[in-house]
């Protein structure tokens, strides 16, 4: 009879105490971005998909089409090419393929890249209706960011 | 000739009456939803129009739109008169429900009787919905939503009797006509009962309990039975369960106002009452509903039942027991005519 | 069985909980067996999300399968990388730098924390209360955005590599975790309030889904299930690893056994991780993160390595078999959830199914570990 009186108060207290609580978060501000009219920024190390990185001096990309980055990926969703122009020391990247529908975000090509070539970029609204626009060509973004860069100067 | 306006009256009424259900369960499901959001820390529904106004409208169009889903083991019968079956009875019992001094479907002096006898159809058609649904998750609900109904009109109407002691009368618009002010409700009434305050809320659990609701809302049971009862149904079927569960909410509601908190008369005297008062209460007590929603956990079966035999049942006839005496006393004491 | 069953007796029926159920939270499939709303055997089907993790761990780079861990259980990453990272380094004796070893222990703790604090949403959401899980979700979104800020992801870290952790932290993050800390120290009675002490909650969870000491033994359960069943388990203490012993944290342990009692012991958890976050960035060393001369290309000797650590959800360990070159021969990976849902079908029987539904929220399961 005791346990019964303890439950009828104590129960009806506790679930008093429950409405307290939600009631004052009822008049709290929302905590929720309103995620496509209001973004966050990602912070600095946020690991988006790859990008590759241009040569400050030159505007070229840095690669040095060594393929650490192709061999080091687990999913094997980069593939690259270079070819050595006559007389030239070094490779020059002809195309950088990144297959970003078998990407795992894991960040381990940056990790083997000797040369600082590539980085993540900081992009995060990646929806899109077909599969092959998820097959970038890090190449033309690469020239397509320089060229942009040029415009806003 | 005389007949004439009175049907006009009664089709008035009935226009009226639909298009009230309608609209309030469209606004409550918005209503719901930004209650659940604030309470959650988020907006709620904001793109369709301003405040997310019209997502109701939206969301009227899309049910109303997509194929009504007939699986081919239903019970073509039951399954179709299932969701007219909750829906009916619940825009029914507005008819009796005084929105204001005049603003009556139709007076009836039996009024509170024959809310509660549409309100026990209504758990015929869950019965019939989750049985005609040939799914086993809506057949459990079902079972559920019996026993649940069941157990709960007791306590009920041992409190509706109490009421009808009190007020001497089934008369909706009568009971509201004894409340003229705050003093005067009953559910501040101590010289009918000193319970009173308990009794209102023994009702006010049940009505929680008959509607469905969190935190009694076994039937649906999104956690354990997928939609419950409803599993089965798509587009405007699904629709009209939606519909019928908020009128018998809007039912409950009214009914507790007009029983306990003075119906459409105003708390003081000297400001007028009307049917801005009587919705003013009536939505007090939906937030109310929706505020417990969104905090309780789900019961079982079994906490549910305990409650209803164990608590509220036992205090349910004290109550009557205590206001049986009090009736008989009272005018002993206090020697009234 | 079954067919026995409904032979027997033709109110029985067979009722398919999942492979897609709102309370299984993913793709696990309960064939229940039921006696109108009693449970009379239950069956976890297991398969629909397998992916052959340890397959692929056979095909790939040591270094390559690192990924892979944070997909097993992703709610608690980075104790899944803790354990791979652990077995690898003792096959190629790679010693760990302090203060990358101080770093993996504040992050495991953080994605524990995390981890707990969205059961503790999913499972009142079993239990049919919505409101915790958003509560939850709102301190858990502080503890990934601090994780994020390190590790550069919300969910699959891969944070840690053999020889220490990705990269160093930065400033905003010790003020960051003490800020959170002192929040999560004031949510906590609120959850308490809102929760724990809520009589419905009590009567939904004490005494239901009883599980004693002799069945988590049986079938193996770790971590949580097993410490509210009265068995002071705990590898952070038992075995310890790592610098845990250096810590001074107590690991809490029930003795009923019933759905409260694993309740219980998942909050205090919280608390004690959070204990164990404080002493480590009071005591966080400098020096580098990541031990020198760490070899490109791993290839340990050959050799049979198993490597334990307490997992959110229990004891996961790693056994690698290397054949001395740059594969691993043979992975193993021991998921404790696996072990923890194998008891449900003895467990479930006789119950009632929302009290059924209880016990399985209770158990903590994350079906992409438990399938692998």
């Amino acid at each position: 009879m005791g346990t019964y009186f303890k439950d009828l108060f104590g129960g009806t207290w506790s679930l008093i105490v429950g409405l307290a609580i939600t009631i004052k978060y009822f008049f709290y501000p929302v905590v929720t971005v309103q995620y496509p009219r209001a973004t966050l920024k990602m912070p600095p190390r946020f690991r988006g998909h790859i990008d590759l990185v241009a040569d400050p001096g030159t505007g070229a990309p840095k690669c040095v089409v060594c393929g650490m980055c192709q061999r080091g990926c687990p999913s094997g969703c980069i593939t690259l090419s270079g070819e050595k122009p006559e007389g030239a020391k070094k490779k020059i990247l002809t195309s950088y393929q990144l297959d970003f529908t078998h990407c795992s975000l894991c960040g381990l090509c940056v990790e083997s890249c000797n040369f600082g070539a590539i980085d993540f970029s900081k992009e995060y609204n990646l929806a899109g209706p077909s599969r092959e626009a998820y097959v970038f060509d890090l190449l033309t973004r690469l020239k397509e960011r320089t060229t942009n860069v040029d415009n806003d100067a | 000739m005389n007949a004439h306006p009175e049907i006009l009256r009664l089709l008035a009424f009935l226009a009226g009456l639909i298009i009230f259900a309608a609209l309030n369960a469209a606004y409550l499901v918005w209503l719901e939803r930004k209650v659940c959001g604030h309470i959650q820390r988020r907006i709620g529904p904001k793109e369709v129009g301003p405040f997310g106004l019209l997502q109701p409208l939206a969301d009227g169009i899309k049910l109303m739109t997509k194929q009504v889903l007939v699986p081919p083991q239903v019970d073509p019968v039951l399954f179709r008169l299932a969701p007219a079956l909750v829906l009916i009875p619940a825009i029914m019992s507005f008819v009796v429900i005084p929105f204001s001094a005049n603003l009556v479907a139709r007076e009836i002096n039996i009024g509170l009787l024959l809310v509660f006898a549409f309100a026990s159809v209504n758990v015929l058609g869950l019965l019939l919905g989750g049985w005609g649904s040939a799914n086993k998750y809506a057949v459990i609900s079902a079972a559920r939503c019996v026993s649940q109904n069941v157990a709960y009109e007791i306590p009920m109407l041992i409190t509706v009797i109490t009421m009808v002691m009190i007020t001497g009368t089934m008369n909706l618009n009568e009971i509201v006509l004894q409340q003229p002010d705050i003093s005067q409700w009953y559910v501040f009434r101590f010289t009918a009962s000193p319970l009173m305050p308990v009794a209102f809320l023994v009702f006010f659990i049940c009505s929680l309990a008959e509607t469905n609701r969190a935190p009694f809302d076994l039937g649906e049971a999104e956690s354990e039975l997928i939609a419950g009862f409803h599993t089965e149904y798509s587009g405007m079927g699904f629709g009209l369960f939606f519909m019928g569960e908020y009128a018998n909410i809007v039912i409950g509601a009214s009914l507790a106002t007009v029983l306990f908190l003075g119906g459409w008369q105003s708390p003081v005297s000297f400001i007028p009452g009307g049917w801005w008062w009587f919705l003013a209460k009536v939505y007090f007590l939906i937030f109310t509903i929706m505020w417990i929603r969104w905090t309780y956990p789900r019961t079982t079966l079994w906490g549910l039942l305990n409650l209803s035999w164990k608590v509220l049942i036992p205090i349910s006839l004290l109550n009557l027991l205590v206001t049986g005496g009090m009736l008989k006393l009272m005018p002993l004491i206090f020697g009234a005519g | 069985m079954i067919d026995l069953a409904l032979s027997q007796n033709k109110e029985i029926f067979v009722l398919n909980l999942g492979p897609q159920h709102p309370a299984t939270h993913g793709v696990l499939r309960v064939k229940l067996l039921m006696d109108g709303e009693y449970i009379v055997s239950a069956e976890p089907v297991l398969g629909y999300i397998h992916r052959m993790h340890e397959k692929m761990g056979e095909n790939r780079t040591w270094a390559q399968f690192m990924p892979n861990t944070g997909r097993l259980d992703y709610l608690g990453a980075l104790s899944y990388n803790h354990g791979y990272a652990r077995v690898v380094e003792r096959a190629a004796g790679i010693e760990v730098p302090e203060r990358a070893e101080y770093l993996r222990v504040i992050t495991v703790e953080l994605n524990r924390i995390a981890s707990h604090l969205l059961w503790f949403g999913a499972f009142v959401l079993d239990l049919g209360g919505f409101t915790p899980l958003l509560y939850a979700f709102d301190d858990r979104e502080m503890i990934l955005d601090l994780l994020e800020s390190v590790t550069g992801a919300r969910l699959t870290f891969c944070y840690f590599r053999f020889g220490g952790v990705y990269n160093d932290i930065d400033d905003n993050f010790v003020p960051g975790t003490r800020a959170f800390i002192k929040r999560l120290r004031k949510r906590m009675p609120e959850y308490h309030n809102l929760v724990t002490k809520n009589i419905i909650i009590i009567k939904r969870l004490r005494d239901v889904g009883p599980i004693s000491a002799g069945m988590c033994r049986r079938y193996g359960a770790t971590g949580p299930v097993a410490r509210g069943s009265g068995i002071n388990y705990d590898v952070r203490k038992n075995e310890p690893y790592s610098v845990y012993p250096e810590f001074d944290f107590d690991i809490p342990v029930y003795e009923d056994g019933d759905s409260m009692a694993r309740y219980m012991v998942r909050m205090d958890e919280i608390e004690q991780s959070m204990r164990i976050v404080e002493q480590a960035l009071d005591r966080l060393p400098d020096g580098p993160v990541m031990a020198e001369k760490v070899p490109k290309i791993i290839k340990p000797k050959p050799g049979d390595y198993y490597s334990v650590v307490e997992a959110a959800r229990g004891t996961f360990g790693v056994r690698v078999v290397s054949d001395g070159t740059n594969t691993p021969y043979r992975l193993k990976l021991r998921s404790p959830t696996f072990s923890n849902l194998s008891l449900y079908g003895e467990a479930a029987r006789g119950m009632l199914l929302a009290d059924a539904l209880a016990l399985m929220g209770s158990l903590d399961l994350v079906i992409p570990e438990i399938d692998r």
